[in-house]
């Protein structure tokens, strides 16, 4: 693999290398131990939830359930590392394949699907979960994720030194986003009105087909310097490492003193999308250097080595597991499309008379249909 | 009643609206210190502070998408764009994320954000500081587009679209900031009072105004072009035409009904806008009287307006333009049917 550029691994926060072994931090070990056993536990089961839960999406995109699934495997440790590091007062921006960061929002990851079976385009009420719906604009978030931030700082909601009043918002982006405008517009609003915002990048090496080498010559955390902006590089199959980062990274911007960028260095494992095939761009031997570093992997070998993962343990997340591939499946076909003109609702706040001439229209036209049927 | 300048009028339903509402906040490039370009805030970062007239960095795209960050957390973003040809690079935040949050929300959402846009043409400036680009945003499901015509509309819209919880464009006729006209203050203020500042009351704002009854022709107008077509139809009355004027107010909705039922008696229209005529917010309305009032039209609707060009150096923009004789000629090519 390359080792220099924006693949490259210098300076790059370990706290278990690929194979498990514990490795110290200067800065970070320190958060690192803030997780017991108990917490690493569940770390690895919800990393193992979720990839069960995308693995069940990605079958029911094939058996035609979806019209698209968006996986997030291989990205299990970025998310759900950096997911619980959160407090209840942050506010999460995710882009589309935050699944991980999701379930740990308390977001049922079932509901993502209505997105993904054609229902909607939102599913889920973000003010319940502190987590806002998916954009699919890529980068448009990180400008959200600014003025939301912008706006927690006037509510006081940062520098109290009072962990239940401070909050933090945090906005989920990829390596492609940052060659957006608005992600660089987003530094410099989050820079020069000191809000607190985390940027974290979740560079999984592509842009659909696009290598990050078309993206960048430099590691992207080196955006962040021209903003004068704080940044860290993590290893993003870490879960450990991706914790204790985005903890310290949260501690700096609750604190008033502005915003941070983390780049969780990470690998998409899967395609981009259902629709997508990366056989045509990628080859086997990069894929298989990739799936030794696989982020459950490493946390399974780092407890299994310190006894903390019992048989018993296994067999109760994989019952979970099964448990949730099944309610999923039963839930997903059991959603039939609601009345065709729930898509003239909430188009505005207040009625607009457009809009209700079109609906209005198309009820009388609808409703031919059925007095043809009835005259017959 | 008050003597106002639209620019001042705005300026007073500005502060009308932060002194009423403490989430009002305004966003844009000049607007503290200097008061904008055009001095449309003048005197409110002095009273208000940074905090609520907060000048931006220079990046229109970020000034929208911050301001909807700002408005998730319930404050209402008042932000100006400091000329019409500068909005292009918000043109995504405010069509893919702007208009369609409280749709992808499912209502959950709703995004209180104005955009100010001084707009149209007719000071003698150079490019991108004279367009009238408000049928490509009328397109957008999800905002809503106003351009007032008099320091009173400009007044009580300004208001109104700050109470307003869907996103508003505010397109501000720039040639026409220096008009003076009496100003009712106490109106709005009874209106918006009434309903605690945040209005589900505000029907009115996307509704047209009779602005000169008339039987002959039906002249539609909106904006900078009001005067405009008062004036056409003071020359036409005294040729013996009898000209009615209806200004739109309000593009998105498109109040038609109004504009039909006074086609309805007269018979003939004509539509007149600074924007280029091909696929304009007057083909809209000529395609909304054509299928609404066909059997009462004795002539085919014309637009009158900018040509299918870009805007033109400032040398040509008084032929560019809609000028009262285009208008006039339109308005004797409807009466000779």
């Amino acid at each position: 693999m390359s080792a220099s550029g924006p693949l490259s691994t210098d300076g790059l926060v370990q706290v278990l290398t690929h194979t498990g072994q514990p490795v110290d931090h200067p800065t970070f070990s320190a958060y690192a131990a803030q997780l017991g056993a108990e917490e690493l536990r569940e770390m690895w089961r919800d990393m193992m939830l979720v990839r069960a839960f995308d693995n069940e999406a990605t079958s029911l995109q094939r058996q035609g359930e979806l019209g698209l699934w968006v996986q997030s495997l291989g990205q299990e440790a970025a998310q759900v590392g950096s997911g619980r590091a959160l407090n209840g007062n942050d506010f999460v921006f995710p882009s589309y394949r935050e699944h991980g960061v999701a379930y740990t929002r308390g977001v049922d990851l079932v509901e993502v699907l209505r997105i993904f079976r054609g229902l909607q385009h939102g599913a889920w009420d973000p003010q319940a979960h502190n987590f806002h719906l998916y954009t699919l604009v890529i980068g448009s978030h990180a400008l959200h994720a600014t003025g939301y931030a912008m706006a927690m700082s006037r509510d006081g909601m940062v520098g109290n030194g009072d962990a239940d009043k401070d909050g933090a918002v945090v906005a989920y982006f990829g390596d492609g986003a940052t060659s957006q405008g608005d992600v660089s517009e987003a530094l410099t609003f989050a820079t020069v009105y000191d809000a607190p915002v985390v940027f974290f990048c979740q560079n999984n090496q592509y842009a659909i087909s696009e290598s990050v080498i078309r993206q960048s010559r430099v590691p992207i955390a080196e955006r962040a310097r021209g903003v004068g902006m704080p940044s860290v590089r993590v290893d993003g199959n870490d879960v450990i490492a991706c914790y204790a980062v985005t903890q310290w990274a949260l501690d700096h911007a609750r604190s008033g003193q502005g915003p941070v960028f983390v780049e969780a260095l990470t690998y998409r494992m899967g395609a981009h999308t259902t629709s997508d095939d990366p056989t045509r761009y990628r080859d086997r031997a990069e894929e298989d250097y990739w799936s030794e570093r696989d982020p459950i992997a490493r946390l399974d070998a780092y407890l299994t080595a310190r006894g903390e993962l019992s048989d018993d343990y296994r067999e109760s997340v994989a019952a979970e597991a099964k448990a949730l591939g099944e309610r999923t499946r039963t839930t997903v076909r059991s959603w039939e499309r609601p009345d065709l003109l729930t898509m003239f609702d909430d188009v505005y706040a207040l009625p607009h008379s457009g809009v209700e001439a079109e609906r209005a229209w198309f009820e009388r036209y609808q409703r031919s249909f059925d007095l043809q049927g009835a005259a017959q | 009643m008050t003597t106002m300048t639209m620019a001042g009028a705005i300026n007073a339903g500005l502060r009308a609206a932060m002194d009423r509402d403490p989430k009002v906040t305004l966003m844009g490039e000049d607007i503290g210190k200097l008061g904008g370009v055009f001095r449309v805030t003048d005197g409110l970062h002095k009273d208000f502070g940074d905090d609520r007239v907060m000048d931006s960095p220079l990046a229109e795209s970020g000034i929208v998408g911050t301001a909807i960050g700002m408005a998730m957390r319930g404050y209402r973003p008042v932000i100006e764009i400091q000329f019409d040809g500068f909005i292009f690079p918000a043109y995504d935040q405010i069509t893919t994320q702007l208009a369609k949050m409280h749709y992808r929300s499912r209502g959950m959402i709703q995004l209180p954000v104005v955009i100010r846009v001084p707009f149209a043409g007719g000071i003698g400036a150079v490019e991108h500081h004279s367009e009238s680009p408000e049928a490509l945003f009328a397109h957008t499901a999800g905002l809503r587009i106003v351009s007032p015509a008099t320091p009173q509309d400009a007044y009580d819209l300004i208001q109104q679209s700050i109470a307003c919880p869907d996103p508003v464009m505010f397109f501000e006729p720039k040639a026409r900031y220096w008009d003076k006209g009496e100003v009712d203050e106490t109106r709005v203020a009874a209106q918006l009072d009434a309903i605690n500042g945040h209005a589900a009351g505000t029907a009115e704002m996307g509704s047209a105004r009779v602005a000169r009854e008339g039987q002959d022709v039906t002249l539609v107008a909106y904006g900078p072009t009001v005067r405009l077509a008062l004036q056409a139809a003071e020359i036409a009355g005294q040729d013996g035409t009898s000209v009615e004027v209806i200004d739109l107010r309000s593009i998105s909705p498109m109040d038609s009904d109004s504009v039909v039922k006074s086609v309805k008696r007269t018979g003939r229209a004509v539509v007149v806008h600074e924007a280029p005529t091909n696929f304009g917010s007057g083909a809209e309305l000529s395609a909304r009287v054509t299928e609404q009032a066909f059997f009462h039209l004795h002539a085919p609707v014309l637009r009158v307006g900018g040509f299918a060009t870009p805007y033109p150096g400032a040398k040509f923009e008084h032929d560019y333009l809609p000028d009262v004789d285009r208008v006039l000629d339109a308005v004797d090519r409807v009466m000779q049917h």
